[in-house]
């Protein structure tokens, strides 16, 4: 009690119930989207590759951005904040769609 | 801090100085530009991987047919469907399901910690950090018994034939797992991306681990409260969810498609 004048004076604030609801509501999507992931491994035929390759890709979009959005807060960031991560971005793409086809040329030239 | 009203003098903008034109601190903005920098590394990863991939033989045959060749790219959900303490029975993809489920569980614990620390709730935010901590470790455990398994391998050989260029002669060779030099479940470059894609993400959750505990450790000891607020928290909270996020990659990328 001798050194209680020297701890610093904190105010904690109540829980904030509806922010709370809503981080465990991204929390469940993220976990249904994963759910229907597995759902969709094991439901569509291998034969339907393209099919199934675009919908994988549409659901890591989706989480990505819950998580990007949500939990790392970017979407109520402000908004010059938000497009010089997600510009950026664009370099991403284009490199995968140029790497991607590039390797199906490869495939057809190589013999090993 | 994220809020604060930006005003300016007149004739003046916002870029002029005086103010915080991402609404953020440095601090803050640093840990999102490290992130955007290090969100490249992960992609040259995974896009060399779709490019090596793309570049090889497919497997074409039924998929119930399926044998581990090193002649063609293997079907993913063939090599990963092992889970620890249940030998021998295939469960396709499960293991590594269980593992994101964790990740995704401490991001949540993450985010309530952050939540926690916007109020200087001290004690939530120790309890938070202690589950956060507890995901990344056992993510990590889990990692290390799955690159086990992996290199140690299924047990029945992949019959791989070697041509020596000098000699002219070709031998066949029983390859059991895989490492950097041979390979039972494919192409060579399949097990190389296997361990440099998830060893650097592994690497990431394992500094994420350190630094939970950094924050952990600060929190315990009274520093934010006496600094009077807990950004750190949020700075370091957005590391590990980059590695949630990076895992969500991953997952689909590597062991998906």
């Amino acid at each position: 009690m001798a050194h209680h004048s020297n701890e610093p004076q904190v105010t904690v604030l109540p829980p904030d119930r509806a922010k709370i609801m809503h981080l465990w509501k991204v929390a469940g999507i993220l976990l249904a989207v994963t759910v229907a992931e597995f759902a969709v491994a094991f439901l569509v035929p291998h034969e339907f590759h393209t099919t199934r390759v675009a919908i994988f890709v549409a659901m890591t979009i989706v989480k990505a951005a819950y998580i990007v959005g949500e939990f790392m807060h970017l979407k109520h960031e402000v908004k010059v904040l938000i497009w010089s991560i997600l510009i950026p971005m664009v370099f991403v793409v284009w490199m995968l769609v140029a790497f991607v086809y590039e390797g199906m040329k490869l495939s057809d030239i190589r013999f090993f | 801090m994220a809020h604060t009203t930006v005003a300016t003098a007149p004739g003046k903008s916002i870029w002029d100085g005086g103010v915080s034109p991402m609404g953020a601190s440095y601090g803050k903005l640093m840990m999102w530009f490290f992130l955007l920098s290090d969100a490249f590394t992960f992609s040259g990863l995974l896009i060399t991987y779709g490019l090596v991939r793309s570049s090889h033989q497919a497997y074409q045959g039924t998929i119930d047919a399926f044998t581990f060749s090193t002649e063609y790219w293997p079907v993913p959900e063939k090599v990963f469907e092992a889970v620890p303490f249940l030998h021998g029975v295939e469960l396709p993809l499960v293991f590594v399901g269980i593992m994101t489920f964790i990740l995704i569980m401490s991001s949540v614990t993450m985010v309530l910690a952050v939540e926690a620390g916007h109020r200087m709730d001290r004690k939530a935010v120790e309890k938070w950090m202690l589950w956060t901590i507890l995901g990344g470790a056992t993510f990590l455990g889990c990692q290390a018994w799955e690159w086990t398994h992996f290199i140690v391998g299924t047990g029945t050989p992949t019959v791989k034939t070697i041509f020596d260029s000098v000699t002219g002669v070709s031998q066949q060779i029983d390859v059991y797992g895989a490492n950097l030099h041979v390979n039972q479940y494919g192409p060579q470059t399949f097990a190389n991306f296997f361990f440099f894609i998830t060893g650097f993400h592994g690497f990431h959750v394992f500094s994420g681990v350190l630094l939970n505990f950094l924050i952990y450790y600060n929190t315990v000891t009274g520093v934010y409260d006496r600094r009077g607020h807990y950004e750190m928290v949020e700075k370091v909270g957005l590391y590990w969810h980059f590695v949630d996020l990076v895992w969500v990659f991953v997952f689909t990328f590597f062991y998906l498609v």
